[in-house]
Parts: structure tokens; sequence; C-alpha cells
């Protein structure tokens, strides 16, 4: 299977550990991948602050970097629900709509595309506390919602317990926002800053010593706020535990 | 005019430790209840859909109810005024009560009067105006607005409560008891009810094939109100009307669990006709509802039962309190209705969300609650509402995320430490995100390098 790797603009620039892990967990699971090297961002920034049209142009190089792949995988949820959602400052082109559907956050592309439950060479012996990330739990649909009555789900769960040694501790709010929001971090900072220092208190206080998430920028925003309170707890991405990093 | 700055408000209340971990934990508990509530309902999703598909059907058929409404309250014997605007409809009460003859109004919990700014329209006209509801009258006491739609006075903690119980109504400012508090409360307010020559409500459903105004009260405040004077005014917003009795069912049953987490209010009561000897009079209000409705991505928010669920939910407003908002609606709800009112001085509200999404999946009415604040962003910039910082950081940000070679530019020279990117994606004047964050480190090489230098055999 050929996929496309979209490495959103800030984990290329600031976790670049984040795009070789998945790059690398892709590559195990048999996954022939290309990296299209004149991508950018999805223009996300832009439109989630009301600019759809400073987007356009950002989003039509999107569509063009990636036209014609079947499967687009981004180690982000918020990024694939952009893609998905509100990818429209563009005409809809047959080949953006193609692009749009083709665009998969990595756990449920590995979970629900590759179906793949195995992942023998990791091994992760810490207590990790999971976050899912508000558009992938919300919009994805990667897991069950708290506010929501249906059935138990959890893909980021169903990938993560099959790793050897790894221990779970469970948050007193699970499903809390933790305050990232985009550009909602610097022009709403106060209540940021405070959601922020909420979750990791939350996660700390549950045992957590690693908290996990498939999606980078929470863990940014948390990373941030942890190290200001002096917490001990680390931040990991969810592809760089399934590649095999043990610490 | 000015706007409405939520985060400068925000950071004021955060400062106030205990009140911001009583808000925070007294919000999360409802909406804990809420959930419990909910599961006790196997059929809750279903209730969901069936609640908002009565709320479509009656909002694209409002017409015809509002005036099936009217009939009947009519034949029962009220008597039913028409409010284009705020301005109307405190003129119409006002008429009603001199009229009458009134000079004190006992009046229950009504957001929409709030939203009339109804209160000191009629007190600098002479008529004395009494809350009955326990927190409504806190906040009038304290002079405020309320910083909730269902809990007025959550953000204040009961010493608060005591310092203006003792200021205001001769409480002992030494005993925060809340049984006294309460108590106090209510020997102040008998009187008044017994005096009245005129009662008011709201209303939570106008049912338009009985012509009957339903509330749901859990203090008694409501029923004292409108059973003492001989004159009740109902003022109902003209979203309320729902068809038939059987629906109200559906509402009843998803209204307090959502709200409060309690199967049902203490008090469900339906006004239908005048008392003997007394008299009842209904005004439908619109103040921008019709305008709203004419909007083809807002008009779901018509559908809202006031339940306060997603303020509940909001981890936002949990830690920025309502008053924050500076609007008679704060929370999810408000943050999607407010800038029908003003659209300038409301700009910044649907700026003070994460996008997060769990008010839309609280809301008992299927509220698209979290894509409308998605789109009044949008509308607020084809509008030029941004502020100028934001709105050129964006179209920097759009220059520079659409040419690769700029955006490599960038990339890179925020790792050789010369730093642009993340003043690119998180463009701040001032460095808010250092204010209580580390900035993460830069690597050595971007991604990018990295499979250039490693993995890219073309280059």
């Amino acid at each position: 299977m050929k996929a496309a790797l979209f490495i959103p603009c800030y984990v290329d620039a600031l976790f670049p550990e984040v795009a070789i892990a998945t790059l690398e967990l892709l590559e195990r699971l048999g996954v022939e991948v290309d990296y299209p090297l004149d991508q950018t961002c999805c223009g996300q920034p832009m439109a989630n602050s009301g600019c759809e049209k400073d987007a356009a142009a950002t989003e039509q190089l999107f569509a063009k970097n990636f036209a014609g792949f079947d499967y687009i995988v981004a180690p982000s949820g918020s990024c694939t629900h952009h893609v998905r959602e509100h990818l429209t400052a563009i005409p809809q082109t047959p080949a953006v709509a193609k692009v749009r559907r083709s665009t998969y956050e990595l756990v449920e592309f590995v979970h629900d595309v590759l179906g793949v439950r195995e992942f023998p060479w990791a091994e992760f012996r810490h207590t990790v506390g999971l976050h899912n990330g508000c558009a992938s739990l919300r919009a994805l649909r990667t897991a069950k919602m708290s506010e929501i009555q249906e059935p138990a789900f959890s893909k980021p769960m169903a990938l993560l317990s099959k790793v050897k040694g790894i221990r779970f501790a469970m948050p007193e709010r699970p499903d809390e926002c933790c305050g990232f929001g985009g550009t909602f971090s610097v022009f709403e900072e106060p209540v940021s800053a405070r959601m922020g220092y909420d979750k990791v208190n939350d996660h700390a206080r549950a045992g957590a010593q690693y908290i996990v998430s498939a999606d980078m920028s929470c863990l940014m925003h948390q990373k941030g706020c942890a190290e200001r309170l002096g917490l001990p707890v680390k931040f990991i991405h969810i592809a760089q535990i399934l590649n095999g990093t043990r610490s | 005019m000015k706007r409405i700055d939520h985060s400068e408000a925000s950071s004021k209340f955060i400062k106030a430790k205990d009140h911001l971990e009583f808000h925070d934990k007294r919000l999360w508990d409802l909406r804990k209840k809420r959930d419990r509530e909910s599961e006790h309902l196997p059929e809750w999703e279903e209730l969901r859909t069936l609640a908002s598909a009565i709320k479509e059907h009656t909002l694209t058929h409002l017409a015809d109810y509002l005036e099936e409404f009217e009939r009947n309250a009519i034949a029962n014997g009220a008597t039913v005024h028409w409010a284009r605007d705020a301005a109307e409809h405190n003129q119409i009460v006002l008429d009603i009560l001199e009229a009458n003859g009134a000079r004190t109004l006992v009046k229950a919990k009504s957001m929409l009067t709030d939203e009339c700014e109804m209160r000191p329209f009629l007190e600098t006209r002479g008529i004395e105006v009494m809350e009955t509801d326990l927190g409504e009258r806190i906040q009038q006491l304290d002079d405020e607005p309320p910083s909730h739609i269902v809990v007025p006075a959550v953000h204040k903690l009961r010493g608060d409560v005591a310092r203006v119980f003792a200021e205001k109504i001769g409480t002992d400012p030494g005993n925060s008891d809340v049984h006294y508090l309460a108590e106090s409360q209510r020997m102040h307010t008998r009187p008044y009810f017994l005096r009245a020559e005129a009662g008011m409500t709201g209303a939570n459903f106008a049912v338009a094939e009985t012509g009957t105004v339903v509330v749901c009260t859990n203090e008694g405040n409501a029923d004292l109100s409108v059973n003492l004077p001989k004159l009740h005014i109902a003022s109902i917003g003209v979203e309320k009307v729902i068809p038939k009795v059987e629906h109200l069912g559906v509402f009843v049953r998803m209204l307090s669990r959502s709200a409060l987490g309690s199967p049902i209010t203490q008090l469900t009561s339906h006004f239908r006709a005048p008392r003997p000897g007394a008299r009842m009079h209904v005004i439908l209000v619109d103040n921008g509802r019709v305008e709203r409705l004419g909007m083809a991505d807002f008009w779901p928010s018509l559908k809202c039962i006031r339940c306060g669920a997603c303020m509940n939910t909001c981890p936002v407003y949990r830690r920025s309190g309502g008053l924050s908002y500076g609007a008679t609606y704060s929370g999810p709800i408000g943050v999607i209705i407010d800038p029908t009112f003003n659209l300038r001085k409301f700009s910044l509200l649907p700026f003070a969300s994460t996008l997060n999404g769990s008010c839309t999946s609280v809301c008992p009415v299927r509220i698209n609650i979290h894509e409308q604040i998605y789109k009044w962003r949008q509308v607020i910039a084809e509008r030029n509402q941004l502020p100028i910082v934001k709105q050129e950081a964006m179209r920097a940000a759009g220059k520079v995320l659409a040419s690769p070679r700029l955006y490599r530019a960038a990339a890179e020279a925020a790792n050789a430490g010369i730093s642009t990117l993340p003043r690119m994606v998180m463009y701040n004047p001032l460095n808010a995100w250092g204010r209580q964050r580390e900035v993460p480190d830069a690597p050595l090489l971007t991604f990018r390098q990295w499979y250039v230098k490693f993995r890219s055999p073309k280059q």
C-alpha cells in the first residue's frame, strides 16, 4: 500500500522526532510512504481564526501536493479534521474532494484502514495518561465521548494496550479540553493556560509519568504548562510509543 | 463601540482562586449529574433527535403556531400582545401595569426580561420590581446581571451572599449558613408577594394547541408571583412555542436533566387562563429572533430551551465566569447569539472557545454550537471586525504558508535560533505564550531537513 505523509507545520519545525516515528511506523507496517517535499500546512490556523480567505492559497498548495494519493496520513487529529470538514476556501473540484476524503489521522489509519493490532517491537514500561485531542475525540470520533450515550470504544487505547509493559493512569476528566485551541492559546491566554494547568495536574494526580496523545499541538501546550509548574510528567506522541520508543 | 474583552475579564476571574475553583467544580458537578441522569434513559440520544426535530418543525412553521397559540390564549381569556423589540416589550409591560394601577411587580426568573433590560426601564418609571428567584434576587441586590441562565449567582461564594444580604436586607454579616441566608431572603420576599399588584413570569414553553404558558421552576416563586396578585404578565420569546401538549413531555424530560442533573424541576406549572377575577396578559416578543430565523447558518440557535448544559460543560465558561462575556447570554449559547444583537460589541466572543465541541454533544436539542462558533468567526473576519493585529498576522501567515520557499525559510530559521515560526503560527504582540508556559525547544533539523538528508534519494 502506498500513502502520502502529511507532516503539519509545527511538527515539522518543532517535533521532527514525531514525524520520524510516524514515517518509520508506517514503513514497519508495510506502507510505502511518499513525502511531498513542497508541503507546508493545511490552512487551519487562518481558517480557525475566521480568515478562510487567507487560508485559500495554502489549501490550494495542500491540494496540489497531495493530489492523486489514495491515502494521506497525518499525525494530527485537528489538521485531519480541517482537511475533511473545513478545507472549503478553494473550489471543490473532484481532485480536491478526493484529497479531502483520502486524508486520515494516524491512529484511525492504523486502526481502521490497516487494521493492525500488534506491535511486537513496542515496549513502554511506564504509566501513561491518554489525552484525546478534541478534534480526534469529537470530530473524527476515535473514542467514546463522555457526553454521548454509546458503547465504550477507544481506537488509541486499542492500539496502546498492545504495547508491552504499558500501564494506564485514569485522570478524573479525561475528555476535558486542554485549552490549546490554536490561536486561542495566545488570544485567550489566561483561560488557555489555566485549562492546561488543570489538565496536567489531573494527569499527574492520577499517577501519569507520561501523557500520550495523537495530537502534538495539545502536547506542546501541556508540556509548556507542566514545565512552568515544575511537574515531573513527560510527553510523548502515540506514534513514538507504537514505533518502539522505550522512554 | 468598544469590543467586550473576554480575555481581560477572564484574567481577573482566574486570579480569584477560591472563586474560580468553586465555580469550575460546581458546574462540572452539574455536568456529571447530567451524565448520570441521561444514562438512566436508554432513549436519551433518540430524545435529543426528537426534541431537535420538533423544534425545527415548529421554527419552520413559526407564524402558524404563534397564531394558533394566540387564538387559543385569547379563547382562554388571556390578552395577547406582540412586541417587535425590547423597547416595545417594556412599554407594553408599563402600559399594562399603569392601566391596572400596579406599582409593585413580583417577578420570577426570565432571561428575556434581562435581554430587554426591563427592570431599569420600569424602576426609573416608578415601578418597584422584586426578583423572587433566589439567585436572581442575589444578583439584583448586588446590582449585577445573572452570570448563568439557570443558576444566576453561581459565581458567588456563600460569603459573598452573606455580604450582599447584610448590606441590603440586614442579615448578620458573620452568618454565611446557606439555610439562614435562604430563609432570610424568603422572609424578606414574602410581604412583597402579599402586597404586589402584579406578578410576572417568563415561559419555558408556550403550547399552541392549548394556549398554555408552561413555567418550570424549583422554588415555587413563580406560582406565588402568579397566584397572589390579580394580574399575571408572561413575557415569551417567539421561539418558545411548541405545537402540542404531547411534545411537552419530550422537553420536560430533558430540561432539568440537562440543566441540573435532576429528573424534573420541583414545579412544572401550566398557566392556561386567568383565575376568576384576575387578568392574564401574554407578550410575544421578537427582539431579533425573526431576523435570526432568516440566517442560513445561525437559525438553529433558536431551538435553544435555555437549559445551560453547554455552559456547564464549557471549559472556557467554567474558568471565566458568565460576567466575562459582557452580555445577557454567556457561554457557548451566548457566543452564537450575542453577535446577532451587536456584531462589533460581541466580535471577540466567538474566539472565547477552543472549538472543542463538548457543548454540541450535551445540547438536548442538538444545536451545532461549535460549528456555529466557527462560522461566526468567518462572518466577523469578512465584515472587518477582527482586531488589526490578528487580521495582519493571519494575512502574513497565509502568505508564508502558501509558499514552500518562504515556509522553509521560516521553519529553518526557527531552528537556527532566529525564531520566526512560533511567531508566525501563533502570532502575538506581547508574547502571550510564554507568560505562563515554556516555549518548546527548537530541534537541530526540521523533519524536512532530516528527510532530505537521510531519506530523499533525489537530493
